[in-house]
C-alpha cells in the first residue's frame, strides 16, 4: 500500500527552495534596512558635526539661543541659529493653520459628502497636486503669490513669512487629504450604520462618530503634513525672503534651518567650522523632527489609553 | 496607524510616461553633439555669469567644436570648484585668497592657479525709480548696511517717499558666498558684518528685480544688472569726496569708490582649447561681449592681439 496523498509531500525543485528563502532573507533585510538607513543618516551627519561641538570656539548656548548668524565674519565670527529656528517654526506653524482645517475639511467631505464621480475627480486632482515638485511650488511663490500678498496686505517685499506658509499649506494639503481620507475610509461602515439607526444627524456622524473613530490617522496625517513643512527646503528658500531676523509679524523676512544649509552648504568649505555647524543645524533639524514625531507618538498612545 | 494608503497607478504612469518622455527628447538632442565636442567647465561669481554666457555662445559661432558648461552660484562656489578640480575655469568678482591658492596647490599637485583680468565692473547701489535719492556716501551706506548702522528709515536720510506708510529701510543684499558681498563688506563696511534682517538674495539679477519693485528698497550688484525700474545712485568715498556716477570713465580712472576688476583662473598654465578660449576672452571680440553686457572692457592696451 502506498503511503496516502495527504502525508506526500510537493516535489520542489532545489532551485524553487532557494529562491524562496533568498526572497525570505530579502524580505527581511529591506525591513530591518530602515533602521539601518536612519540610523546611518544619524551617525554620518553626527559625526560630520562632532568635531565643532568639542572644539573650543563653539559655544551651545550661543548655538541654541543666540540670533546672532555670522558664519563668514571677517572680523567675529558667530553662530546662532535661534532666528533660523524661529522662522523654521513660524513658516510650519503658519502653514499648519492654514492646512489643517481646509486639509482635513476637504478629507471629511471627500470621504463622506461627495458623489462618487466627484471624489473619483477630486482624488485625481489632489495626486496631481502633490506631485508638483517643491522647486515649481518655490517658482509660485516668488512670482505670483508674493505679487497676491503685496497687493492685498501692502507688505514691502512680497517673500515673507505669510507667503511662505501659503505655499507650504499648498503643499501639505494634498498629504493630510489623502492621508486623512484614507483614515476616514477605513472607519467600519457598520459606525455609520448605527449611528443612522440612532437617529444621528450627518453633521453628528463626522462630529460624534467619525472623527473620534479615526483620530490616529487624522493625527497621522497632520503630522506628516507638519513633517513636510519642516522639513521642505527649496520652496521656503525661493519664497520667505532668507532674511536672518526673528520675526514680529508676518509679514517680516525670515530664513529657515533648512534653507540656510542649502544656501550655505555649497560654498563652506569642508572640514571648516562653518561647515561642521551646518552639518550641527542638521543634528538640530533631525531632533526637532524626532520631537515632533515622538509626541504624537505619545499622544496617539494617550488618546488610545482613555479611548 | 490604521491608514491604508490607495492610490491611482494609471495616473502615476501616465505622469512618469511623460516626464520620461520630456526627458529623452531633451538628452538625445544634444547627446550626440558633445560626444564630439570638446567640453569646458566653467563655473562661478553670479556677477559674471551673463557675460560668461555670452562668451560661450559668441565662442561656439567660432570654434564649433568647443562646448562651454556655464553656471553660476557665486565666487567662492566657483572657486571651491576649481580647488576640487571640478572645473576649468573659475570665475570670480574678488581675488582668491591666500589660503585658497594655497589649498588649491596643494589639492592639484602643486599646480598655481593662474588669473586673468578680463574686465572691471562697478558695484553699484540701486534703489526704486521713484525714490528721489541721488547719491549716497560711503559712511552713510555703512550706517544703514553695517551691524552698527542706526538709519532704519528713509527719513533719517531726509528722504519722503511718495504713497508710503512704513518708510522702513528693506535692505537687499547677497548671499554669503557671493564675490559682490564679500567686497562690498570690505569696501563698503571696512570688513565688519552686515546688519542682520536684510533680503540675502541668490543672484544679481534677483536683487535689482527685488529693489525695482520695492518703493523702500535699497541694495547693490553689479553694474551690468541695472534696469529700467531701477536707479544707479551716485556715489562718495566720503562726505566731502565728490559725487560719481557709475560709468565706464569713472571706472577706468579709478574715480568711481566702488569698482572691481572681473577675474577668471585656470589651474596652471592654460593649455589647449582652455588657452585658446581665454586668450579669445582677452582680444576685441571678447572684450565687446564685456562691454555688450554693461561691464568695462580692459584698456586697448591690455588686450590681446588676435
Amino acid at each position: 500500500m502506498s503511503s496516502s496523498p495527504t502525508t506526500r509531500r510537493p516535489q520542489r525543485s532545489r532551485i524553487a527552495r532557494w529562491g524562496e528563502s533568498a526572497l525570505e532573507a530579502a524580505i527581511r533585510v529591506s525591513g530591518v534596512s530602515a533602521i539601518v538607513f536612519v540610523l546611518a543618516i544619524f551617525f554620518f551627519i553626527f559625526r560630520e558635526a562632532a568635531p565643532v561641538i568639542f572644539s573650543p570656539h563653539f559655544d551651545p548656548v550661543e548655538f541654541l539661543f543666540s540670533t546672532q548668524w555670522y558664519p563668514t565674519s571677517a572680523s567675529n565670527v558667530r553662530y546662532g541659529t535661534l532666528a533660523l529656528a524661529v522662522g523654521s517654526l513660524a513658516v510650519t506653524a503658519l502653514a499648519m493653520v492654514i492646512a489643517v482645517p481646509f486639509g482635513l475639511g476637504a478629507a471629511i467631505f471627500i470621504s463622506e459628502f461627495c458623489g462618487h464621480r466627484l471624489r473619483e475627480t477630486l482624488k485625481i486632482v489632489i495626486e496631481l497636486l502633490s506631485a508638483i515638485p517643491s522647486v515649481v511650488w518655490g517658482f509660485i511663490g516668488l512670482t505670483v503669490t508674493s505679487k497676491l500678498v503685496v497687493s492685498a496686505t501692502g507688505a514691502a517685499v512680497g517673500v515673507n513669512v505669510l507667503n511662505g506658509g501659503l505655499i507650504l499649506a499648498l503643499m501639505s494639503v494634498p498629504i493630510i487629504v489623502s492621508i486623512g481620507e484614507d483614515a476616514l475610509k477605513a472607519v467600519p461602515d457598520s459606525y455609520r450604520e448605527a449611528a443612522i439607526a440612532l437617529g444621528a444627524t450627518r453633521w453628528q456622524i463626522v462630529y460624534r462618530v467619525l472623527l473620534p473613530a479615526a483620530r490616529n490617522g487624522l493625527l497621522a496625517a497632520v503630522l506628516l503634513g507638519v513633517g513636510r513643512a519642516v522639513g521642505e527646503t527649496m520652496a521656503v528658500l525661493m519664497a520667505t525672503g532668507h532674511a536672518v531676523q526673528i520675526p514680529h509679524g508676518l509679514l517680516d523676512s525670515v530664513r529657515t534651518l533648512t534653507a540656510n544649509i542649502a544656501a550655505e552648504l555649497g560654498e563652506a568649505p569642508v572640514g571648516s567650522d562653518h561647515y561642521r555647524v551646518l552639518f550641527l543645524t542638521g543634528v538640530l533639524l533631525f531632533c526637532i523632527t524626532f520631537a515632533v514625531n515622538m509626541i504624537a507618538d505619545l499622544a496617539i498612545r494617550g488618546v488610545r489609553r482613555r479611548g | 496607524m490604521t491608514a491604508s494608503r490607495e492610490r491611482s497607478p494609471g495616473l502615476a504612469a501616465a505622469v512618469a510616461a511623460a516626464l520620461l518622455a520630456v526627458g529623452c527628447g531633451g538628452g538625445s538632442g544634444d547627446q550626440p553633439a558633445k560626444a564630439r565636442a570638446t567640453v569646458i567647465q566653467n563655473k562661478g561669481s553670479d556677477t559674471m555669469v551673463n557675460v560668461a554666457q555670452a562668451w560661450a555662445e559668441d565662442y561656439h559661432e567660432i570654434a564649433p567644436g568647443v562646448e562651454i558648461e556655464v553656471s553660476g552660484g557665486g565666487s567662492g562656489v566657483g572657486i571651491a570648484a576649481l580647488i576640487k578640480g571640478a572645473v576649468d575655469i573659475a570665475n570670480a568678482s574678488r581675488n582668491m585668497k591666500p589660503e585658497e591658492i594655497e589649498q588649491a596647490r596643494r589639492n592639484n599637485a602643486g599646480k598655481e592657479p593662474k588669473e586673468f583680468v578680463v574686465g572691471y565692473d562697478a558695484l553699484a547701489v540701486f534703489v526704486h525709480k521713484d525714490n528721489p535719492l541721488a547719491y549716497i556716501d560711503r559712511p552713510t551706506l555703512a550706517r544703514i548696511f553695517g551691524e552698527t548702522g542706526d538709519i532704519t528709515r528713509w527719513s533719517q536720510l531726509g528722504v519722503t517717499l511718495p504713497g508710503v506708510s512704513d518708510d522702513t529701510i528693506v535692505r537687499v543684499s547677497r548671499q554669503s558666498s557671493s564675490g559682490t558681498y564679500e567686497f562690498f563688506r570690505e569696501h563698503v563696511l571696512d570688513n565688519k558684518d552686515f546688519k542682520l534682517g536684510s533680503r540675502d538674495l541668490n543672484g544679481s539679477k534677483e536683487v535689482v528685480e527685488l529693489v525695482g519693485h520695492t518703493v523702500t528698497a535699497i541694495g547693490y550688484s553689479g553694474m551690468g544688472y541695472a534696469t529700467p525700474s531701477v536707479k544707479m545712485i551716485s556715489l562718495a568715498a566720503d562726505a566731502q569726496a565728490p559725487r560719481v556716477p557709475p560709468s565706464i570713465e569713472a571706472v577706468l580712472d579709478k574715480s568711481y569708490p566702488l569698482a572691481r576688476s572681473l577675474q577668471i583662473y585656470t589651474l596652471g598654465e592654460p593649455e589647449g582649447a582652455v588657452r585658446a578660449y581665454v586668450d579669445w576672452i582677452l582680444t576685441d571680440a571678447g572684450q565687446q561681449v564685456v562691454e555688450r553686457s554693461g561691464y568695462v572692457p580692459l584698456p586697448t592696451a591690455q588686450r590681446k592681439k588676435p
